[in-house]
């Protein structure tokens, strides 16, 4: 299956991914009027650890994932390989936010969890964070299952 | 003094949504996010207009425009001579320039038109018959010889072979970046063609695209041992450079840092000084013999390339060359690009490569030795037309570096000589360094040369031309525009309409 | 003024034709003046020529050299140059036929001559090289002398006007050559000059030629190093020189020669077994410039033989006829069927494929 997998050494830490992310999952044709003025919340995130190296993170749709576990809503299912929410479901105790050993699943602006959904439910019909990538940090390929 | 800064950041504060990309990007430090105003602000005085910011905005709410505030006008004294004064005034240095030649000098390139077939002989479709660019770069011998069995001998001396007449000309690692090496190489080996080490030495890593390297020997000497001569496909003396004739080169201890200094043999943080002259060639005898140490070292297996700028003398100077036992004479035109020359050198030094690859080419088949080298131009060559008029002038092949530079993502902002190219070329900051992603960057050279050689050959079938040797110095295919007498006899080229 | 051959490059469209009999049986000129009225539309008036191999069997130890003068005082010069460095053996008159259609004729001499031996060893050079640089600089030099060809036991034969005419003007029917080779010309931008039609002779090589190059400033500037002048401007010109540098002064092979010419695409040579790809390669790399682009049909005429040749896209038409001995080239099958109306092996070349005939050893 075809996974966001990050290349930090070529990640810039410009964050463009971030609002890119936060635009392609705002529902809205332009840029501006969807952030201008806004805190986003996007569903991937660069990181920088203490050396100074930075690099995206989002969600790996993990092969045995916890996070379908751990909701007591039964909101996240995995269908195709995709890990998804169903937001109709979702009732904000957020367990999931805790349980992502990657720290993938965050809290929406509404208080229910988010996670990346490889942009398969908004208009992008690819991952944004990869076509927006001016470093090609950010790759959306097959490199076989993972764990 | 203080001057109103040259160009000035216009942000709409409309369109802005605060991201802080650009505050990220610039390396000059530009931008910064005043969080009490909730509004990006900038220091324009450090804006050299290299559109980083403006080319990552996501939403375009980014612009620089050249500054208005001018001094009073003057064709004399122009705004820029005049800041220049000031600048020297206060600090009694040299002015420092980077890549080419940016004055409206002639660019005889815009003044030459390319011929097409019309009724008397057919155009070629190139997507339907073939058409062939491979070049082969060396000395041809005189007479066949044959073997005993009255089979032709075809030993040879070493060539050069090309899938097309273009090369990355030098640019050392030091000057440019560890990934803008690698976007070079890498992209060289994929398109059979060569890259050209410049006078930094050849990083370790680089050593497995030695097929498609020419490994220079500059006045330094930085980086040369016999492994290195030996890596190579081709190995290039440079005596000169088309931006800095003359003069020799000056990377700042700054740039020596770690693999770079390593690569150059020279201690760390350690100036490289190439001095003007090669202290063992002032003369053309001296020359001779450093061609043939060269050879004697690497046991004749690769054609030598001797690189000049091009300068008021070059005909002579290319026709010593050619008698030097050199295979290949690179050229350089005055408007050629640096990473850091003086300014008034730059502008002011050389000619443009037109006329001085012309007049090499005639003064070698005057002088019956024009088989005896293969010529390489640059010296801003900019695109595939300019490839077909400098063959048809009679270069062999054409060197590009600035138009590589651009490929990569310069975008001539002329500051490589401070260090901090925000497109992670001419930089050796490791942050900036690793804007430059090899794979992006040798993926994007690939293509331009791939471009190239798609208008080389549209160019060429509409010629009725089916390869490339039949362009090479056929100057009937060339005709010039709003040129003088004099300087068509030099083009060697007739006028349009004659 | 319209400018003439030599002062603007010319080029050319056309009709070539030839007949070579592989057994030295020698044939008079009928049919191949014949051969050229079908092709009529091929030409347009302002050039027609042949030339004859065998022609002279009596002064076949002699270079006879045929001659355009502009007036008396032209030759006089011209012949004053002439016995610097050669013996004159016989100095005559090419016999003409008055016609309407052929007008304008210049003083057309036929000189037989013999190089000194104390002037080759003077200068250090063969017989061959002195009537080429003789030739060359009568050409380039003397203003109304053109020396129009200059072989053994060969001659061209040219005029302004249509072939069929010109082949009747100079009576070829009264001349017996083992091997024809005929050309009419449809030059797009001359007034017509006689020395510019063509056969193009150099020695015994002798050319006809269809087609215009697109490599003529390339092929011309690389040879001009040599020691040619390229003075008509003409692409016929430039390929006798190449045949001349790469046959006699290189000494190639006519098939090698060929594989200059017109090489073989890098594709054919990649593909073909390693001794011959490194020998296309070697020649390609060594003689780039002598590569001809653009369309050609080419015949060239030597002694003993000849080779027909296409460009390697075979942009221009041409045919080979094989009857007994003979051997038939033209532009168009319609020529050869007027040569040999009864003949059944009629194949055309591919682009780049050399036809060579040689007649036996021994039969001319």
């Amino acid at each position: 299956m075809k996974r966001i997998y990050v290349k930090e050494e070529w990640c810039l830490g410009c964050r463009l991914c971030e609002y890119n992310c936060a635009f392609a999952n705002s529902g809205m044709t332009d840029m501006v009027k969807a952030l201008r003025g806004k805190e986003i919340h996007p569903r991937i995130q660069v990181e920088t650890d203490a050396d100074g190296i930075t690099y995206a993170v989002s969600c790996r749709h993990c092969t045995d994932p916890i996070c379908v576990k751990s909701c007591i809503a039964g909101a996240i299912s995995k269908k195709d390989g995709v890990i998804e929410i169903d937001h109709s479901k979702c009732v904000g105790c957020l367990t999931c936010v805790l349980v992502c050993p990657y720290g993938c699943v965050v809290e929406d602006e509404g208080g229910a969890a988010q996670k990346c959904e490889l942009c398969m439910k908004n208009t992008c019909g690819a991952p944004a964070c990869v076509k927006g990538c001016p470093n090609g940090a950010i790759v959306y390929e097959e490199r076989g299952e993972a764990e | 003094m203080n001057f109103y800064p040259e160009f000035e950041v216009v942000r709409n504060d409309s369109r802005c949504i605060r991201c802080r990309v650009c505050e990220r990007q610039c390396a000059n430090e530009v931008h910064w996010y005043d969080a009490d105003g909730k509004v990006m602000l900038s220091d324009e005085s450090k804006c050299v207009n290299c559109q980083r910011c403006v080319t990552l905005c996501p939403t375009r709410a980014l612009k620089i425009v050249k500054s208005d505030c001018r001094l009073r006008e003057n064709a004399n004294y122009s705004d820029q001579t005049i800041k220049e004064i000031y600048r020297q005034a206060e600090t009694g240095g040299v002015l420092l320039s980077s890549m080419g030649n940016p004055n409206p000098l002639p660019v005889y390139w815009d003044k030459i038109l390319i011929n097409a077939s019309q009724v008397t002989n057919p155009p070629i479709d190139p997507l339907r018959e073939p058409m062939e660019t491979r070049v082969f770069l060396g000395k041809k011998p005189e007479h066949i010889t044959r073997n005993a069995d009255g089979t032709l001998n075809t030993q040879l001396a070493p060539q050069l072979t090309l899938s097309m007449p273009v090369m990355f000309s030098a640019m050392s690692y030091g000057s440019i970046s560890y990934n803008a090496h690698a976007s070079l190489a890498r992209a060289a080996s994929a398109l059979g063609i060569c890259y050209n080490t410049g006078e930094g030495g050849l990083h370790e890593d680089f050593y497995k695209y030695g097929k498609n390297t020419i490994v220079q020997v500059a006045s330094g000497r930085f980086g040369v041992h016999k492994d290195y001569l030996e890596a190579g496909a081709a190995i290039e003396i440079k005596m000169g450079q088309g931006a800095k004739p003359g003069i020799g080169g000056h990377l700042p201890g700054t740039k020596a840092v770690g693999d770079v200094a390593k690569t150059r043999m020279i201690p760390e943080g350690s100036d490289a000084i190439s001095p003007a002259p090669h202290h063992d060639i002032y003369s053309i005898e001296d020359l001779r013999q450093l061609v043939y140490s060269l050879k004697e070292a690497t046991e004749y297996r690769l054609p030598v390339i001797v690189k000049v700028a091009a300068v008021h003398n070059i005909a002579a100077i290319a026709s010593g060359i050619a008698r030097s036992g050199a295979d290949i004479i690179a050229i350089d035109g005055f408007r050629g690009g640096t990473g850091a020359a003086p300014t008034r050198i730059r502008d002011n030094d050389g000619i443009p490569i037109e006329p001085a690859l012309a007049a090499v080419d005639k003064r070698l088949r005057d002088e019956g030795i024009r088989n005896n080298v293969s010529i390489v131009c640059g010296g801003s060559v900019r695109s595939a037309s300019d490839v077909v008029k400098a063959i048809a002038l009679g270069a062999d092949a054409c060197y590009i570096a600035t138009a590589a530079c651009l490929a990569m993502g310069c975008h001539l902002c002329r500051s490589c000589h401070t260090g901090k190219c925000n497109w992670g070329i001419a930089t050796q900051r490791p942050d900036l360094v690793k804007r430059l992603n090899p794979d992006i960057g040798s993926q994007r050279l690939i293509n331009l040369m791939d471009a190239w050689r798609h208008e080389i050959k549209e160019l060429m079938g509409g010629m009725g031309i089916n390869s490339i040797e039949a362009l090479r110095g056929n100057r009937l295919m060339l005709r010039g525009v709003g040129l003088t007498e004099k300087e068509l006899e030099i083009l060697g080229i007739a006028h349009a309409g004659e | 003024m319209i400018p003439l051959e030599g002062q603007v490059r010319i080029p050319s469209g056309c009709a070539v034709s030839a007949m070579i009999s592989r057994d030295g049986r020698r044939m008079n000129g009928e049919q191949i003046i014949q051969s050229m009225v079908p092709m009529h539309d091929r030409s347009n008036g302002l050039g027609g020529g042949f030339a004859a191999y065998g022609i002279y069997p009596e002064y076949k130890d002699f270079y006879a050299l045929h001659i355009f003068f502009n007036d008396k005082s032209c030759q006089n010069e011209c012949m004053t140059l002439l016995k610097e460095y050669f013996e004159i053996v016989q100095d005559e008159h090419i016999k003409v036929r008055k016609i309407p259609q052929i007008t304008d004729e210049p003083i057309i001499r036929r000189v037989f001559v013999s190089p000194m031996q104390s002037v080759l060893r003077h200068l250090q050079i063969d017989e061959k090289e002195l009537v080429v640089r003789t030739v060359n600089r009568i050409n380039a030099q003397l203003d109304g002398s053109y020396v129009f060809s200059c072989g053994k036991n060969m001659g061209a034969f040219k005029a302004v006007g249509f072939p069929e005419d010109v082949g009747r003007y100079y009576r070829l029917e009264e001349y017996e050559a083992y091997c024809w080779t005929a050309h009419g010309r449809y030059p797009t931008n001359t007034p017509g000059w006689w020395g510019g039609a063509h056969p193009f002779c150099m020695l015994d090589y002798s050319i006809v030629h269809n087609g215009e190059i697109s490599s003529y400033d390339a092929n011309r500037r690389f040879i001009e190093m040599y020691g040619y002048k390229c003075t008509l401007q003409t692409d016929t010109e430039v390929i006798t020189y190449i045949a001349d540098y790469l046959l006699r002064r290189q000494g190639l092979t006519l098939e090698e020669t060929a594989a200059v010419i017109a090489a073989p695409f890098w594709s054919t040579i990649d593909a073909k077994p390693e001794a011959e790809k490194q020998m296309y390669t070697y020649l390609r790399n060594v003689f780039p410039s002598l590569l001809v682009t653009g369309p050609f049909s080419i015949i060239l005429g030597f002694e003993g033989g000849l080779m027909a040749l296409n460009d390697r896209l075979k942009l221009r038409s041409m045919v080979i006829g094989e009857q007994d001995d003979m051997v038939y080239i033209a532009s168009e099958e319609a020529a050869i069927r007027v040569m040999a109306p009864d003949i059944r092996n009629i194949w055309s070349p591919a682009g780049g494929e050399p036809v060579i005939v040689r007649v036996k050893e021994g039969a001319f």
